[in-house]
Order: C-alpha cells, then structure tokens, then sequence
C-alpha cells in the first residue's frame, strides 16, 4: 500500500504538471474563442442560434469520443500538411486534447455570456448611447463590466469540467492525471486510480475557489481580490510550466505502451536499459492498438513493444498465416520500406489471441481443441475484450472452425478472466502470456488449423531512431532474452490479487531474472 | 434651435406611423412640454432630437444643422438626456456617472472633478454623495444625479423624457420645480415628454399635444387652457384646470369653517 503511494507519488510532478498546462491551455483558449463569439451573438441573433446550438452539441458528445475523433481528423491535417509545408506535426498527445478539450471549454462561456450582456438592464444601456457611448465603448466600458460576474461564473464551470475531462486525455498519448486512473485500472491498482481521482479533484476544487476569488472580486469591485487570484492562478500554471520544461529536459527517449500490465512491465524494462546507457526516458501509456503504431511511425514516440500477428493484420492488412520465421522476416522488410520503423527483434515470447476456458468446465465437456469446442458453441457464451471481436482473427476462427456461441459479450480485459472463473462466460478471449491463466486454472485450447497468426513480441523503433546507437545498445540485449514462462510470471505480480506489484518494480525483477548484467 | 421638417417614423415598414408628417420648432431657451397618451409618438419625436431613433423621412435640425451630418454618439455628447429609467451606471460612483460624458470628450481628470463637485453642488446633493456607488442613493436622488450626468458637458439643449415619472409626488413637485431653475439660469432649451397634463402646465411655457403621431395642438399654456377647438385637445386640458378649482373650492371650504 505504501509502497504504491510512494509510486504513484513520485509520478505526480510530471502528470500534474502535465495536467495543468493542458487544462491551462485549453481554458484559455476557450476563453479567447468564447468572448468576441459572445459580443457578436449578443449583437446579433442570426450569430446566436448557430453559436449557442453548436456548442450544445458539442457537449453532448462524450468527451472521450470528441478526443478520439480530433486524432484522425490531426492525422488527416498532418499527412496533408507533410505533403504541401514538406513536414507534419504530432497528431498525438497535446494537440488533439487541447482541441477537444477546449470545444468543451466553450459552452459554459458562451451561454453565460450571452445571458449576462442578455440580461442588463435596458436602462443603463439606453443611458450608455444617451450620454454618448460609441458601441465599443458601451461594450468595453458598461457592457463587460456589468455582465463579467456571470461571464467568471460560466469560466468557472468551463475549468471544472475541463480539469475533469483532461483525465481523458490520457488514451491519446497525453500525460495526465488519468494516466494513474487508466493505468491503475488496467492493472487493478485501486491505490493508483484513487490518487488519479482524489488528485483531479483537487486541482479542480483549487481552480474553482481561485476562479471564485476572482469572480467575487469582479462582482464586488475589489480589484485586490481580482489580482490575488489572477496572482495564484498564474503562479499555478507558471510553476507546472516550469516543472513540465524541468521533465521534458531530462527526458530524451520516449517510451510508449499499450494498456495492459506485460506492456507497463516491457516499456519500464526498456526505460531502465536506456538509464543505464546513461538517457533518460518517459513513457507515453495507454496507446490505443493501432494509435501506438501510428505514433511511433510519426516519430510521436522513439519505441515500443507490439505483437507480430497485430501488426501483420492491422497495419499490413494481411490475413493470410505463413511461418514464424518468414512472417517476421517480411514483416522486418515491409515496416522499414513503407514506414521507416525499425524492427529490431523478437523478445522471445508470444502473446498469441487465444481461446481459454475453466479447466473442469473443458474437461467435463471434453473440449481439448477449438474443433472441439464448435461442436458445444452453441450452448456456450463467449467473451471478449473490446477489440477481439472486430479483428480478422477471430472473423477466421469463428469462419473456419464454424463458431456460433449463444450469447458474445464484451469485458474490460481485467474483468474478462474474472469473468471466466465466476461462470458468467464459458470461453473467454485469453492472452496467452497472461499469468492468469496458469493462476485462475484455465487451459488454452489448441488451434490445429492455426487460423490464429503467430503473436511474437517484437520491438519496434521510430523511423528518427533507426539508427541510433544508444537505442540499440539499449534494447538489443533485450531481443531473444525473455521466454514465456518469464513473462507469464512477471504479468501475474502485477494482475494477482494480493501482494501485487507496481510495474517499474517487476520490470527490475525481469531485468534481474534474465541475466542481462554481470 | 431645433426644427422638424416634415419627419415621419414608422416602426413596422409604413403599416402605422408613430410620427406621421410632423414639422414644428424650438426657440433658444424655450421650454416645451410634449404631452400625450402613450403611443402618440411623443417620445419617438424625442429621441429623433438625438437620434436615439432615426426618422425613415424628413429633417431634423439642431442650431442650423441636420442631426445626420454628424455620428450619433458625438451629437448626444451636445445634448442632455434625462429619463424615466434613470440608468445610472451601477459599477461607477455618483462622480463617475456624472464626469462621463466629459471624459468620453476627453477633458482633463481635474476639470472633470471639479465639473462633477460643481455640478452636485446645483442638484443639492451633499460632496460627499460623489464617492458614493448609485445602489446607496434613493429614487430622488439618482434622478438628481441623472440630471447632473445630462448638464455635466454644458449642453445648450436638455431632453427630459418622463424625468420624474417614477418618483414619488413630492419629489416630483421639488425636481421638477428645482429643475425648472436651472433651465432658466443656465439658459437652456429644454424639450420634456410627460402624460402628466399638470406638470407640463407648471413647467412649461409651451405645450405641444401629441396624438396618432401628429401634432393636434400647439400654444403656450394659458392659450390651450382657455379654449381650444379640438374636444380631445379641451378634455386634456381641463383636467388641471378642474384640479385646480376643486382645490380652491377645498380651501374655501376650509376657510369658512374655521
């Protein structure tokens, strides 16, 4: 317990800081955006309706969906920006968050701006243009002033739903607070999710009462009020300014990972190498499948672990099987050709999608095979995590073998083997280095058509990184170095449940247990 | 001083006329009463003095010259206006309300001080009202405070729509009577829209009646009190006059009794 506080505390300079630029950046924006659209929808109802109906819908859109649709849409600009300026710009991480995020932000703004300019009393304007106002006057000097009580009022909850949403950003490669709540979620540390939460929280408290402070001052006419929030907000913002440059100073690799524990392990392994070669690194964690490779390719991060068959299927589009061997060696050729990425080598292990079920269960039925099991499908419910069911593998597996399950149901990978084990599944979409399977007592039903591609953990460098020679001294030792049983073994102290393991600790131990220093 | 040549208005594309082919005029240091049921148009002929509402046809002139040949806002920095709803700006203090359009003329900070002590001064409020913020005053005095914001750029012309309405008859009576004052040594013109029949008698020394949008009636007040051929127009106007003598025969009353 302590020890994963000291974990999750010693992550906290870098996430929060991290996490208070953006949200920053995002308000402020959203600010600078909001007020002329405020002034003109105040002047004009033919602005109005389209301004106020836009940003509407924009809030209705689940924030971690806007996030999400700003990656392909940046991806889209980058690639078209490359081909015309000769360079593109990251579609990962900042630049997607802060455009989401501050669309988010501007609603609140907007719908109280319109109402406090909508809402003053006729009087005092009818008196602004009688004692001669021009209609900027009237606006800078009677119009704003009278309606910023209710403009403070819609920024501070603009602030309060963009620090939360912020934790969202984490999925598209943005450090955040919620890294600790996505990480910690993946791999069962409540410790870790409760921080994130507990820190988000905070740092949105603390925001409103500054925003508060402000706003009271505004209303009151007390411009001390006013400036010793503006003061602590902007001592806020310039202190995580400079902890984030102190961070990215230090750090001179960049380390990605997907969601799962045997991800966390692998990146902090390669974090710890690079350390030793004398770099530093971060991580970038919680990359979506696909994101990961598209990231990496756009040089978004320097490294990272994927699987053979994932890459055969979703970034070279092939649905055909061939060998180990041959597949790696076409697949070595292909990513550098068409994408620069290096293929530097395999650990050793593979992470094959598999079909496991309770050993009594299988053996009771006599299912040993996947063939078996097509023969009781029908009579069975079958799990997945979200991506099984929408990949070529298991379209071939239930084509070939001829699957029809009962019922097809969806888990978050930590609850799918659960799952398993309470009986609310029959068959679950397995990992097959996962620990849990030797731990919840599940077998691995064989393929003998194998429709399943081959599933290597392979490491992957940047295009920028090909060739630099302290990335390669760095992770070199690492391919061939990691058997299956190791790595099975290292993922269950971290997806057990007691006495777990924070991920950097079992990546030493892995480090340790393959004998890759004197 | 102010003239309106054949100035129509309409607020609905031609349907109805607010103002409907008006033409009359000012004299220099005149002051007229506009009066009229609400919805004749006798603030619409107002505002188009200072055109906080622009005629659709016809001509307005201020001292000789055509309203339009100058920006609105620069015309309504010549000209004093005072309303029903007073409008005090609610975050400045009584001295900034009353050195606004100074300032917007960009006089000065310290003439400007010394125009809004000058001026508390002559609407009777105490100097030490000019620090405070409109909310601590009462009804009366923000409408003198009105009255101070109007006449702080020394304007010849003052425009006084339904100045005292809200306030209650006391403070009517004295604002209106103190007012009256200040027209007169100041030397100003003085138009005042008001549906109080006795005030524009009390106050002014020529009353325009307003109805439909055209002018039914136009003389100095003892005129339109005696006789006047329209029945509309003699209705009006025998209302203070039957006031009047219902006083005097209250008084006789009393009188008698004692």
């Amino acid at each position: 317990m302590n020890e994963r506080f000291a974990a999750a505390a010693r992550l906290l300079p870098d996430y929060l800081s991290q996490h208070v630029l953006l949200s920053a950046a995002a308000l402020a924006l959203g600010f600078l955006i909001s007020v002329p659209l405020v002034v003109m929808a105040s002047r004009s109802a033919r602005v109005r309706w389209p301004v106020l109906g836009f940003a509407s819908v924009v809030q209705t859109v689940p924030s971690l969906a806007l996030l999400a649709l700003f990656y392909p849409l940046l991806l889209a600009l980058s690639s078209a920006s490359r081909h015309v300026f000769g360079h593109g710009f990251s579609a990962l991480g900042f630049l997607p968050s802060l455009l989401a995020l501050t669309l988010y932000s501007m609603l609140p703004i907007l719908r109280n701006g319109v109402t406090g300019l909508a809402n003053l009393d006729p009087a005092v304007i009818e008196a602004a243009r009688g004692v001669g106002m021009t209609e900027r006057q009237r606006l800078l000097r009677i119009e704003l002033p009278l309606a910023a009580p209710v403009l403070m009022a819609g920024l501070r909850t603009a602030a309060v739903w963009v620090i939360g949403g912020a934790t969202l950003s984490t999925p598209v490669g943005q450090t955040s607070l919620g890294n600790y709540i996505f990480s910690g979620l993946q791999i069962e540390d409540w410790v870790s999710v409760l921080f994130g939460c507990i820190a988000a929280v905070a740092l949105a408290l603390m925001a409103d009462q500054l925003l508060g402070l402000i706003e009271a001052g505004v209303a009151k006419r007390k411009p001390r009020k006013i400036w010793l929030g503006v003061g602590l907000l902007v001592a806020g913002v310039a202190a995580a300014g400079v902890g984030s440059v102190a961070a990215g100073s230090r750090s001179t690799y960049v380390i990605g990972a997907k969601n799962f524990a045997e991800q966390y392990i692998l990146a902090a392994l390669m974090a710890d190498r690079i350390k030793k070669e004398g770099y530093s690194s971060t991580s970038r964690v919680d990359l979506g499948s696909v994101i990961a490779f598209r990231a990496l390719a756009s040089n978004g991060i320097d490294a990272y672990i994927d699987y053979s068959g994932t890459v055969w299927s979703t970034v070279m589009n092939r649905h055909d099987a061939p060998p180990r061997l041959q597949m790696l060696e076409e697949m070595r050729v292909q990513l550098r050709r068409e994408h620069g990425v290096l293929l530097l080598g395999a650990l050793g292990f593979e992470n094959a999608y598999a079909l496991a079920m309770r050993r009594d269960r299988a053996e009771a039925l006599g299912i040993r095979t996947i063939a078996d099991l097509a023969q009781h499908a029908p009579a069975l419910r079958i799990g997945g995590d979200f991506e099984f069911f929408a990949r070529s593998e298991w379209r071939a597996l239930r084509d070939r073998y001829g699957l029809r399950f009962r019922q097809q149901r969806q888990f978050q990978p930590t609850f799918l083997y659960r799952a398993a084990t309470s009986d609310e599944v029959d068959v679950i979409s397995a990992a097959s280095s996962d620990g849990r399977i030797k731990a919840y007592d599940l077998v691995v039903l064989e393929d003998p058509q194998q429709v399943i591609p081959p599933y290597d953990a392979i490491v992957l460098v940047s295009p920028a990184r090909a060739a630099d020679p302290v990335l390669h001294r760095a992770l070199e030792p690492l391919v061939g170095a990691i058997p299956i049983d190791l790595m099975r073994e290292a993922n269950y102290m971290v997806d057990r449940d007691t006495d777990r393991m924070p991920p950097g600790k079992v990546a030493q131990w892995l480090e340790s247990a393959i004998h890759l220093h004197p | 001083m102010i003239s309106f040549q054949n100035v129509s208005k309409s607020f609905d594309e031609g349907r109805d006329f607010a103002v409907r082919d008006v033409s009359f005029s000012v004299a220099p240091k005149a002051f007229v009463a506009l009066v009229g049921d609400s919805g004749s148009g006798k603030t619409t002929l107002l505002k188009m003095i200072n055109r906080l509402i622009e005629p659709d046809r016809g001509l307005v002139c201020v001292a000789g010259e055509s309203v339009q040949s100058v920006p609105g806002y620069s015309l309504r920095r010549r000209i004093g206006y005072v309303f029903q709803g007073i409008g005090l700006f609610p975050h400045m203090s009584v001295a900034e309300n009353v050195g606004i359009t100074p300032l917007l003329l960009g006089w000065p900070k310290p003439q400007i001080a010394a125009r809004a002590a000058e001026l508390i001064d002559l609407v009777e409020l105490p100097r030490s009202y000019l620090a405070r913020m409109p909310s601590e005053l009462s009804g009366g005095q923000q409408q003198r405070v009105g009255v101070a914001r109007a006449l702080a750029a020394r304007p010849s012309i003052m425009l006084m729509d339904e100045p005292f309405g809200a306030l209650d008859p006391v403070t009517r009576d004295t604002l209106g009577s103190e007012y009256r004052r200040l027209h007169e040594s100041m030397g100003l013109t003085t138009v005042m829209v008001t549906h109080d029949v006795m005030e524009a008698v009390l106050l002014g020394d020529r009353i325009i009646v307003v109805r439909q949008g055209e002018i039914v009636a136009d003389g100095a007040p003892h005129q339109l009190l005696t006789e006047h051929p329209d029945a509309g127009v003699r209705a009006l106007m025998d209302m203070p006059r039957r006031q009047a003598e219902r006083v005097r025969i209250l008084m006789q009353e009393r009188t008698r009794r004692e």
